[in-house]
């Protein structure tokens, strides 16, 4: 019964997706007043309704419904309740009625912040996203329906897969569709706009705050799926330039360089056309990300079963999608006005520097990830394209960028003086070069590249705080704080946004740089050292799960003399699935992760034992989540909340 | 407006590269060994371990090498296609025992039929890594001279004997 | 006497015991181990989704290091066991293409979108001056109540 009141009110939201796709839009067109106003309760409608739907599905888990299809493909009769609720995403039809479920939200978190909008604008934008919302329930509907049921129902499930069973699961999808969802907010108005055919920049000033929050989600996203893959899958590498990985990634890069672009565009009127470019740029990249992930072109560790059935609807969906979207720049771009203009050294200009690196960047692991693909299909060999490939050519582009990144909030808007700029920023970037090149004695290991690294994450923090230095030094009259508190919160989230880019740069090069790992026979009372930890193998136990068996062992670390921790990696069997995971065991540090995986029993009395010395990993994370929180604190700015007449 | 057209020309193109690329399959990894003589081995044989096997005593004949497994599911698929080609005697088969103990490889010929000239036994794997083995099953063609000519990876069908292997064998016979 | 001796049988009996054991690398030669993870790193798992045979436990990863190691420890160089496994499996193997006719866009690809966006970029600012001066040329009188505007109020740097 709830299955079925879940597929029909996923029929009802698809109702409603038909109507504020078409209706509001045409009202805009023709300056009908009660058509665009139907836009708002409608999305609202649909929310409702995607909500029902997507309780209904998790109401199927959570009570054991075997008979639903999906139910039993992902789900056990021994699953944890937490897991039971993660799996409603945890396969291809379940997660894009997640996508839809957030899709609807955001919608009705336009409904709910866009008073100050014109109601032409707001019926645009609102209407572009019911067009996509017809897309995904449409797709989920004909051809993905997680309602579908199963004659005779199963007697248990088939469990979810064991490498999803775990807290990331719970977050991470959720956090990284936010993300990708929350893109298509940009899109639409991007879209809304060349529906108007007149851009100015008031539509950045709207399109801003929306932009910065999918970006903020989709930064916690992605960091989150570093994060879990490196605990979860007992190898303790963080980054495998996966396909599935550089879908996530791509729209990032291409993200990044959209919020530039618009403070550029809200600030001065000028890159329009390029700021909307690279919102429809932006959104596409997630909806070809989609794409490659569930149609099986490419292969990945973190495909969903793969059908190319399935694949060539999502293909015909991005055709008509992002077609018509640059079929329809092509056609408005010419019309729209310059904008003021600027010298070629100035702020506007760096950056656009930054959003020629950032597009490359994006564009590179685009060539990197498609590679295989377009010489398969040019029957010109087949390759592989992996990380060897991707940190090879992305480092240095990367760099150069983080470099300018330190530059650029030094230029003045219009014209910039580079001598000024260098004459200000020279001992900041010769601080970071002297420090950076004592760090390879802290580790006791010279390393050009550990130096390079270092030099820029330092770069990226010193030159944050030099601004901030300069701000308060500059501006007339007042004590420090004052002129602090006077400094808007939108630069204070800038400051911190990059001082988090510094900060994850220093993790990945000095974790990349300094790592160290051994593979070892340990008997019950065997010790090791390595970096100045010793690990004492106590015992091997078999543990009982829930719906697993544990070879657990208990590994006690000290430093010395001192006892730190006691770690119990394990090697876990899920019979259900017959698969086996590893457990690792970590002691989290600030400056440093000791991670400790249990291997198979070698001989009677020894197990294999991998231990890992990984410095600075938690700066990797950390420094994505300073870059939310930049992000959050930009769109918290007061600039957003006050009424346009004020200004 | 020619410019802006440019966004829009540049995604048609990738538009048609996936279109295609939803035919193929990226997993499929074609054999270098194509066109190059067979690895040499020097195997014991499974079902008489004092004798050995090696690909020269096949010279003059076109043969099949099946890699297969008592441990492998896909192999008990395709075994009753095998045992019927040497029924009728279309082609000489030699199998390769890849990475199985040999008790069970016996036990596994004894149940379903041996339609092999003789299995070699390659219990640590490295004959088969020589001929890129990376799957089981798998099945290669090699022709009179000892030169590979065909490998399918995967499971013989009735359709990709008809197909690919019975007209490559009549070809390699008439030569 | 007896005692004596039995108290020494017993305590070479219990030194053994009384030495917590120093675990042994799974493997002898810890450099040699380095560099087969280092060079496992670049060859590709073709049983797996998309995974290096240093990551993968899968048997014919373990068969794969075994070989790299075999040969690694024979003296082969880092080159010679790639183009072993090339030989066997194909380009498809290595997770770092080779430079090839079918590989330079690949390999000059990233240095080409950073050139190509540059020159762009350079080209369409030069194109915005020559646009901007000519849209408005500004009268002398304009141009005066513009510097009166500015000189009250800078146009500050914020973000």
């Amino acid at each position: 019964m709830i299955p079925e009141i879940g597929n029909f009110s996923l029929i009802l939201a698809f109702v409603l997706a038909l109507v504020l796709g078409v209706l509001p839009i045409i009202g805009s067109l023709i300056g009908n007043g009660p058509l665009m106003a139907l836009a708002k309760p409608v999305a609202r409608g649909q929310f409702v309704f995607a909500a029902i739907a997507f309780g209904c599905l998790t109401y199927a888990f959570i009570a054991h419904d075997f008979s639903v299809l999906y139910v039993a493909e992902n789900s056990n009769s021994q699953l944890p309740l937490q897991y039971r609720m993660a799996a409603v995403w945890g396969g291809h039809e379940g997660s894009l009625l997640l996508w839809i479920l957030m899709l609807s939200g955001w919608m009705v978190a336009v409904t709910l912040f866009s008073k100050s909008l014109p109601q032409e604008m707001v019926a645009r934008v609102l209407g572009v996203l019911g067009l996509i919302s017809i897309g995904f329930i449409a797709f989920t509907l004909f051809t993905s329906n997680p309602f579908e049921r199963l004659f005779p129902a199963a007697m248990d499930g088939n469990d979810l897969n064991p490498q999803l069973q775990d807290f990331g699961m719970i977050i991470h999808p959720p956090l990284l569709y936010m993300g990708y969802v929350g893109l298509s907010v940009a899109f639409a108005f991007a879209i809304a706009a060349l529906i108007e055919g007149k851009l100015d920049a008031t539509w950045a000033r709207w399109s801003r705050p929306w932009t910065t929050a999918a970006w903020m989600f989709l930064t916690l996203g992605v960091m989150l799926g570093s994060w879990w893959a490196y605990y979860e899958l007992g190898w303790g590498g963080w980054w495998f330039w996966d396909p599935v990985e550089n879908a996530s990634f791509m729209p990032w890069l291409v993200a990044t360089a959209l919020i530039h672009s618009l403070a550029v565009t809200e600030k001065r009127g000028a890159f329009k056309n390029w700021t909307i470019l690279l919102a429809i740029m932006a959104f596409a990249l997630s909806l070809l990300g989609t794409f490659l992930v569930r149609s099986g072109v490419l292969t990945s560790v973190h495909s969903f079963a793969v059908d190319p059935a399935r694949g060539l609807f999502i293909l015909v969906f991005l055709c008509v999608v992002v077609g018509s979207s640059l079929a329809l720049f092509a056609w408005r771009a010419p019309k729209v006005g310059l904008g003021s203009g600027f010298e070629v050294v100035s702020r506007e200009s760096l950056l656009l520097v930054n959003n020629v690196l950032l597009v490359a960047a994006a564009g590179t692991v685009f060539l990197g990830t498609i590679y295989p693909l377009f010489l398969d299909v040019l029957d010109l060999g087949k390759i592989s394209v992996g990380p060897p490939y991707f940190e090879l050519v992305f480092a240095p582009i990367m760099g150069l960028a983080v470099f300018m990144m330190g530059v650029g909030p030094f230029a003045r808007w219009k014209q910039a003086s580079l001598a000024d700029m260098a004459k200000r920023l020279w001992p900041w970037f010769a601080a970071s070069v002297l420090l950076a090149v004592l760090v390879p004695f802290l580790f006791g290991r010279w390393s050009a590249p550990a130096v390079a690294g270092v030099t820029l994450g330092l770069w990226a923090i010193l030159s944050s705080l030099a601004y901030l230095l300069g701000r308060v030094r500059e501006s007339a009259g007042g004590g420090v704080w004052a002129k602090l508190r006077a400094t808007s919160i939108a630069t204070y989230g800038m400051l911190l946004a990059h001082v988090g880019i510094g900060v994850f740069v220093l993790g990945v090069t000095l974790v990349n740089s300094y790592e160290s790992t051994s593979e070892l026979r340990m008997r019950i009372g065997d010790t090791t050292v390595q970096n100045g930890y010793t690990f004492r193998l106590l015992s091997v136990d078999k543990v009982e799960g829930p719906n697993y068996i544990d070879t657990k062992g208990a590994l006690e670390v000290s430093k010395d003399g001192a006892t730190i921790n006691t770690l119990y990696p394990a090697k876990r069997f899920y019979p259900v699935r017959e698969s086996t995971m590893t457990e690792a065991g970590i002691d989290r540090g600030l400056f440093r992760d000791l991670f400790v995986a249990m291997g198979d029993q070698h001989s009677i009395d020894e197990w294999i034992v991998r231990v890992q010395y990984k410095p600075m990993v938690r700066w990797i994370w950390g420094g994505c989540l300073l870059m939310a929180l930049g992000g959050l604190l930009a769109i918290s700015d007061r600039r957003y909340r006050l009424p346009q007449a004020s200004r | 407006m020619n410019r802006f057209l440019v966004p829009l020309g540049i995604f048609v193109v990738l538009i048609i590269f996936l279109l295609i690329g939803l035919t193929l399959n990226p997993r499929e990894v074609p054999s270098p060994l194509i066109g190059k003589p067979a690895p040499a081995f020097r195997l014991a044989q499974l079902q008489d371990p004092a004798m050995t096997i090696t690909p020269e005593e096949l010279r003059g004949k076109v043969w099949l090498l099946n890699v297969w497994a008592s441990w492998c599911v896909t192999c008990r698929q395709e075994h009753p296609l095998l045992v019927e080609l040497a029924r009728q005697n279309v082609v000489a088969i030699v199998g390769l025992n890849y990475k199985d103990e040999r008790d069970k490889g016996i036990a596994w010929l004894r149940e379903l039929g041996d339609p092999y000239l003789v299995s070699a036994y390659d219990r640590d794997g490295n004959a088969g890594i020589d001929w890129g083995v990376y799957g089981v099953p798998e099945t290669f063609v090699i022709d009179k001279a000892g030169i590979i000519r065909y490998k399918i990876t995967g499971a013989l069908t009735p359709t990709n004997i008809r197909d690919e292997i019975i007209p490559l064998i009549k070809e390699l016979n008439d030569a | 006497m007896p005692n004596k001796l039995l108290f020494t049988i017993l305590l070479a009996l219990l030194v053994p015991l009384a030495h917590a054991g120093e675990a042994v690398t799974l493997h002898d030669d810890p450099k040699l181990e380095k560099r087969v993870m280092a060079l496992s790193e670049h060859l590709r798992c073709l049983v797996c989704q998309n995974q290096t045979i240093a990551d993968s436990n899968a048997p014919l990863a373990v068969d794969l290091r075994s070989q790299v190691r075999e040969q690694l420890r024979q003296g082969q160089s880092e080159q010679e066991v790639l183009d072993y496994m090339v030989a066997r499996y194909g380009d498809f193997v290595l997770f770092k293409p080779l430079m090839k006719s079918n590989t330079w866009l690949l390999w000059f690809g990233p240095l080409l979108l950073v050139l190509l966006g540059f020159a762009v970029l350079i080209i369409q600012l030069r194109q915005r001056r020559k646009l901007v001066q000519q849209a408005a040329p500004m009268s002398a009188e304009e141009h005066a109540r513009v510097a009166a505007l500015l000189s009250g109020k800078h146009e500050g740097d914020r973000a």
